[in-house]
């Protein structure tokens, strides 16, 4: 074994930060699924009828399709009779506010680095908390009602503002769009909900950190974004899950929906448990996320900082419907040991002067494999539309895979569309430069890593930035190739 | 300072040094000439410790430790800087950011407080002036894009900011027009002082009249075949190394 792969091997022990988990006393639906568990869900939920007829013609939808096989990545087959689709903490009495939650939840999301205290938070982020299958915490609420803004929970929403909930759901990931989406519609617990009114700047980022904490058990979120006409929401979502031996399905969806001249930002920082570094445990993160930029000069922005996971199926997509609407998709993706990804995006063209730009920067190492996915689609009656990809793929080792599978579909011969790619390996050239000026091979390959993924980190709001940085060299630590 | 006795080294089972033999003292200047292939390249690699060559015999001593027993970045800590002939780019970081990661890791290790940012560029913009290098170059990626003119200043710039004992100066001519040659040997001779060294890797005198040694040495197939004073290297610029190599046919004989 070479100097290089020992050094890769000294990398890849390192332990996963957040793999802690507590026990909780907690509300369990029965182990399984079937209808009377998604009923069993609905009435736990005190939902309405129009919801529950939603999630059982979801469950409908869903008992005729498929697990999609066409991704570049391979895991056993899960068996979702033997999960569990409900877990909450008991809470007796749902909290009316942030002073009445039990201070145990609070705690664990303090542990994490998330102060749920509007006093002690930076201003600046909104924080709704979701642990495992529900909503514990959602912060500064009241400051935003003032401007009418709503964030809270998805459960809320749907008890608060039905209407609201009622006309954007499932309206940019129909229940029928694929096998995930359908199993998240039928079975989905909470998740956030958040709508920004008619010209309503939002003066403060908007998070969700997603918390699994219950053995054996899904998590099944959405999240929904409206923003009216001329209005701005910048979104960042956080996650993060014990350490188990077993695998554990997160199959969220996301749903944007922009009106004209509205703008949204989306940004993820993904740090799943990623499985040990022989490939035991891990998530598997099969998410559907959509925008819909739906009236003329709106625009979508995925930025996504992905590290965990063990095996990642995810493609942040803008569907270009207004005209002059953008969509743009930032992505870095770290690989590591035995961890599979397969992530990209979808830039669906269908209004006239449409534009998208994707920059996706893939980073394998150990054993992984990772791989870009991307499609552009330019429909018939999108005249002058452009689209610009770049993807960008570093190895570090001889023993990890990188692939790129991009899909173009032109339908009008006024479409611009460009792409880009690359593939380079960090250089033990590289390494000893900063080696000879007295740099140690870790911090070297953080700084080359951070470079590389520079044009995406750049796109992410400052705090987080800083702290998507941090994680990039801690999931690289020691993995020199 | 510098002690190396007797250095055998050898890449992919090839030996390129065959018993090098060479004492620096504190204040000196060491040129080393030699023909294509002589191993000058090689033995700045060594000392600086590259991992692809593998020192077979022989010991190298640097401030009274084993140098050899040392990690790369653990020699540069300890004061050994090499100045590159080929400086790598690195996108996407830059000068600044590189610099004072450096900087730090340095200072940390010699026991001293990290450099704020405004003690940092404040310690730069003094040191920019030695070699005469432009802010703006240093704000961009780390190399990306220079001209080699360019990524020869920053090197020495470098040098400046990080204070070495021993500068390594490998092949730092090749690629200089006159005036970048002036300026960078410039550098050099202002960083020069009685508790440093200098050993200056080169094929031609050329940078020997502006960066002046005390001794000339003449690698030859991996060792050190003849050693003078500045002398030398002007009977070499005359007299190619031919002469050398036929002394040294003769000798074997």
């Amino acid at each position: 074994m070479s100097k290089d792969n020992e050094i890769l091997e000294e990398f890849t022990t390192k332990e996963y930060e957040h793999g802690w988990s507590v026990n909780y006393e907690a509300d369990e639906a029965p182990i399984g699924l079937n209808e009377d568990i998604i009923k069993w869900i609905s009435a736990k939920k005190e939902e309405p009828q129009w919801l529950l007829n939603w999630r059982l013609k979801a469950f409908d939808t869903f008992k005729k399709m498929t697990e999609p096989e066409w991704a570049n990545v391979h895991y056993p087959k899960i068996d979702l009779q033997k999960l569990r689709y409900y877990s909450a903490p008991k809470q007796g009495k749902k909290p009316k506010t942030l002073d009445e939650v039990d201070p145990e939840l609070l705690q664990i999301y303090e542990r994490l680095g998330i102060n749920l205290n509007e006093q002690k938070r930076l201003q600046g982020i909104a924080v709704d908390a979701v642990l495992d299958s529900v909503s514990v915490a959602t912060t500064f609420k009241e400051t935003l009602s003032k401007l009418g803004i709503v964030f809270c929970s998805f459960s809320e929403a749907v008890k608060e503002h039905p209407e609201l909930v009622k006309k954007y759901l499932g309206s940019v990931v129909p229940i029928t769009d694929n096998y995930y989406a359908a199993l998240n519609s039928a079975v989905f617990s909470d998740g956030s909900f958040c709508y920004i009114p008619k010209g309503v700047r939002c003066p403060m980022e908007l998070s969700t950190y997603f918390r699994i904490n219950a053995a054996n058990t899904g998590q099944f979120e959405r999240t929904l974004i409206v923003a009216e006409d001329e209005s701005y929401v910048s979104y960042l979502e956080g996650c993060t899950a014990p350490q188990r031996d077993e695998n554990q399905l997160h199959a969220a969806v996301v749903e944007i929906y922009a009106a004209t001249n509205a703008e949204v930002k989306y940004s993820t920082v993904q740090n799943w448990f990623p499985g040990d570094k022989n490939g035991k445990g891990g998530i598997y993160n099969f998410v559907t996320k959509r925008g819909l930029c739906a009236g003329d000069h709106s625009k979508i922005s995925w930025t996504q900082v992905e590290t965990g996971s063990a095996v990642t199926w995810k493609y942040p997509s803008c569907v270009l419907k207004g005209d002059y609407s953008v969509g743009e998709f930032y992505s870095v993706a770290v690989t590591n040991n035995y961890q599979q990804a397969d992530t990209g995006t979808k830039m669906i063209h269908i209004g006239k002067n449409t534009k998208s730009r994707i920059v996706s920067k893939g980073i394998s190492a150990g054993k992984s494999q990772n791989s870009y996915r991307g499609q552009v689609q330019v429909m018939k009656r999108a005249h002058n539309s452009r689209n610009f990809s770049q993807c960008d793929s570093l190895l570090m080792g001889d023993r990890c895979g990188a692939h790129t599978f991009p899909y173009i579909d032109i339908n009008n011969p006024t479409a611009k569309v460009e792409h880009e790619a690359t593939t380079s390996k960090i250089g033990e050239d590289q390494i000893f430069y900063c080696n000879q000026r007295g740099i140690d091979t870790e911090d070297a390959v953080a700084l080359i890593v951070n470079g590389y993924a520079k044009e995406v980190l750049n796109q992410l709001p400052m705090e987080f930035a800083v702290e998507a940085q941090k994680l990039l060299a801690l999931t690289l630590e020691g993995s020199v190739g | 300072m510098l002690s190396i006795k007797n250095l055998h080294a050898s890449i992919e089972g090839n030996e390129i040094l065959r018993g090098i033999d060479l004492e620096v003292k504190a204040g000196e200047v060491h040129a080393i000439m030699g023909p294509n292939g002589s191993g000058k390249s090689t033995l700045a690699s060594v000392l600086a410790g590259r991992e692809e060559y593998e020192v077979t015999e022989g010991e190298v001593v640097f401030k009274g430790e084993n140098l050899l027993e040392l990690a790369p970045e653990e020699r540069a800590r300890e004061g050994v800087f090499l100045a590159f002939q080929y400086p790598v780019e690195i996108p996407g970081v830059s000068s600044t950011n590189f610099l004072r990661t450096a900087v730090n890791q340095v200072r940390e290790h010699r026991g001293l407080e990290p450099l704020d940012a405004v003690k940092f560029l404040t310690m730069m913009k003094e040191k920019m002036k030695l070699v005469e290098i432009d802010q703006k170059l240093l704000s961009r990626a780390l190399n990306e894009g220079f001209s080699g003119g360019e990524k020869k200043r920053n090197e020495i710039f470098q040098m400046a900011m990080l204070e070495p004992t021993l500068s390594i100066l490998d092949e730092t001519d090749s690629g200089l027009d006159i005036d970048a040659l002036k300026i960078v040997s410039n550098g050099v001779n202002q960083l020069k002082s009685k508790d440093n060294a200098t050993i200056v890797v080169t094929h031609y005198q050329r940078l020997l009249d502006y960066i002046v040694p005390d001794f000339v040495h003449v690698l030859y197939k991996g060792k050190i075949v003849k050693s003078g004073t500045k002398e030398l290297a002007l009977e070499l610029e005359e007299k190619g190394y031919d002469w050398i190599k036929e002394e040294i046919g003769q000798a074997a004989v």
